[in-house]
């Protein structure tokens, strides 16, 4: 996720003086300067980012401590080579006699790949409907009529509240008892049942996130012009028409880098599952394995945060590269545009 | 078409989204007054009205130090919104307006980091303050917070900056003032309302944190989202949704006439750290 336009600007030779006008930048004579601004929050992020990062890497090809299968005493760790990592990709556990077997159900090493099917269902499931509900609601957001500053402000209020309070918001509304069984006449165990209990927390979320969504495609909405629209209605493009052939080209930009956010933001979702179904495992996500497994065994529980961050990365990477998605490539689109 | 279909139908649509909005946070808001008993009693307005799940949930013989986890939440969210302005501000400043060497990697790098999944940083970090003793302090809850909030405050004030009118700054600067001066005395006034804008977010940011918050706070530094997780009453089997709604009403409010107050400032900022980042 490099700045392209940026690299090439700042390798321009900085001889030619150029309108400030048009950049609205200043040129400093040595960029020695600017590196010392930059300087803190580089080294804090180093600190808080990348020295956790490094030390989770050297964790993870260490032994989580535990009884020597041979002495029956308590040893501290020690290298364990790939063990880690081979004990969630490919489900073995090691045994007290120090042979190796494939994990018995119930251990969380055998969750593992149910965990990422989890993850991958929920994020593919919401960031469609977000995408599809968002684009509906930013179309309503987007027309002038009396009222649309309550409309935006109420759409906020998902967002802002806490995921913590959400969670436990629609917890108690799935409930045997509650409103949504009471609203749609079911009698339907939301908390306890594979699916439905997973269908209530893709709603829960889809409920959250869909607003976030709706902002970010209204922003990209309103940079297109209007009287592109007035032209194709002349010309007698139907609605459906002007919304394939104009709305969804122009708002490509934008779409693709509320896409790239949401799905980073479902591919680590964590809150809502771990507090609306406590430990129901049918809706167990990676992240969630991560923080079941760290008190269990802080090393193993490091390699599965290392894959997942693996996993999130490809996936960042694959939305960039195939899709074309490029935030900082879009700003300076939107720039040009305005 | 005519006129008056068209505007009815984007009344009805307005409608939906208003409800999708309201619905369950009203739902949440009329459950806080309802007396135990009528728990999941489905009329949609208040009925059997009580005060006393915003009694219970203070009432520290009940196990509920909710009282004291707002405080922790204030204190957390004010504090890592401090840290990340300070130490994003001038970064974010550079950015929007210097061209330097290395930039677009410094640029990609925050951006990066922006999309990093926290869970990553829990196990090391678990660790760590195990063995400094920072477990039940408010540091241990803070510091891991920047990682975050930092990104997000630099990208959004980066891009309230570049759309900052750059003429008063220059004229500063050719009257003699330094960079720094420049930037203290005449941008930073300009920047005011895009700083606080900022602040917000990144309190809400700070203050809706869970996972982090899940495995390094104690009783003592237990931030609201923590304790309303967690939140029980006398039957550990059936927890006490209304006391749960109250605590979220509670929690929620202060945040709904924020984000009511400051509705225009928010969604620049959102969008500016969002989509033109």
């Amino acid at each position: 996720m490099s700045d392209p336009s940026g690299t090439t600007e700042s390798a321009a030779p900085p001889a030619a003086p150029e309108k400030p006008a048009r950049s609205g930048r200043i040129r400093l004579p040595g960029s020695g300067r600017a590196w010392v601004f930059v300087a803190p929050v580089l080294l804090a992020l180093a600190v808080v980012i990348g020295y956790p990062v490094v030390r989770a890497v050297v964790m993870s090809f260490q032994k989580d401590s535990g009884l020597d299968a041979a002495t029956g005493m308590f040893v501290q760790g020690g290298g364990a080579g790939f063990d880690n990592y081979t004990h969630w990709l490919l489900q073995q556990c090691q045994l007290p006699d120090g042979s190796v077997e494939s994990c018995p159900t119930g251990n969380l090493g055998s969750q593992f790949w149910a965990a990422i099917g989890i993850t991958l269902l929920f994020t593919v499931v919401t960031v469609l409907l977000e995408t599809a509900l968002g684009l509906g609601m930013a179309s309503v957001m987007g027309k002038t009529f009396r009222g649309r500053a309550v409309l935006r402000a109420a759409v906020l209020i998902p967002w802002a509240i806490p995921t913590a309070v959400t969670a436990r918001l629609w917890e108690y509304m799935f409930q045997y008892d509650g409103v949504v069984n009471h609203l749609f006449g079911t009698h339907i165990l939301w908390k306890t049942d594979p699916w439905p209990s997973r269908f209530a927390v893709i709603v829960a979320d889809v409920w959250k996130t869909t607003p976030f969504m709706a902002l970010l495609l209204l922003a990209g909405l309103q940079v297109i012009p209007g009287d592109v629209y007035e032209a194709a209605r002349v010309d007698g493009a139907s609605a459906w028409q002007r919304f394939t052939r104009i709305t969804l080209p122009l708002l490509k930009p934008a779409l693709l880098v509320a896409v790239l956010f949401r799905t980073m933001d479902a591919l680590r979702l964590y809150d809502l599952p771990a507090i609306m179904m406590q430990g129901n495992p049918s809706t167990r996500t990676i992240s969630m394995l991560v923080v079941d497994q760290v008190r269990q065994g802080p090393n193993s529980a490091s390699a599965l945060s290392v894959i997942t961050f693996l996993m999130i990365f490809a996936v960042a990477f694959l939305l960039v590269k195939v899709l074309g998605a490029n935030a900082v490539a879009t700003q300076e689109e939107q720039r040009k545009a305005h | 078409m005519t006129k008056r279909l068209k505007s009815a139908r984007i009344y009805v649509a307005a409608l939906i989204v208003l409800v999708w909005g309201l619905g369950p946070f009203y739902w949440m808001a009329v459950t806080a007054f309802r007396d135990p008993a009528y728990t999941f009693d489905s009329t949609p307005w208040p009925t059997h009205v009580t005060l006393a799940n915003f009694q219970h949930v203070f009432d520290t013989t009940r196990g509920n130090d909710f009282g004291r986890a707002l405080v922790n939440s204030v204190i957390i969210g004010a504090a890592t919104m401090v840290i990340a302005l300070l130490l994003g501000m001038l970064a974010a400043y550079t950015l929007a307006r210097v061209n330097f060497r290395g930039k677009g990697v410094v640029s990609g790098l925050i951006l990066s980091a922006s999309m990093f999944p926290v869970v990553v940083l829990v196990t090391p970090l678990f660790q760590l303050f195990t063995d400094l003793g920072w477990i039940g302090h408010y540091q241990a809850m803070i510091i891991p917070n920047i990682s975050f909030v930092l990104p997000m405050t630099v990208y959004t004030l980066a891009s309230f900056f570049t759309e900052l009118p750059w003429e008063l700054e220059e004229a500063a600067r050719i009257d003699g003032a330094g960079r720094l001066q420049a930037f203290r005395l005449v941008m930073l006034p300009l920047a005011a309302p895009a700083v606080f804008t900022t602040a917000i977010l990144a309190f809400i940011a700070a203050v809706n944190e869970y996972l982090l918050a899940r495995l390094l706070s104690a009783d003592k530094t237990e931030p609201v989202t923590v304790a309303i997780s967690r939140f029980s009453g006398n039957d550990p089997k059936v927890p006490p949704y209304v006391e749960i709604m109250a605590a979220g009403t509670l929690v929620t409010v202060p945040l709904v006439i924020m984000v009511l107050i400051f509705q225009r400032r928010i969604i620049a900022g959102l969008t500016a750290g969002g989509v033109k980042s």
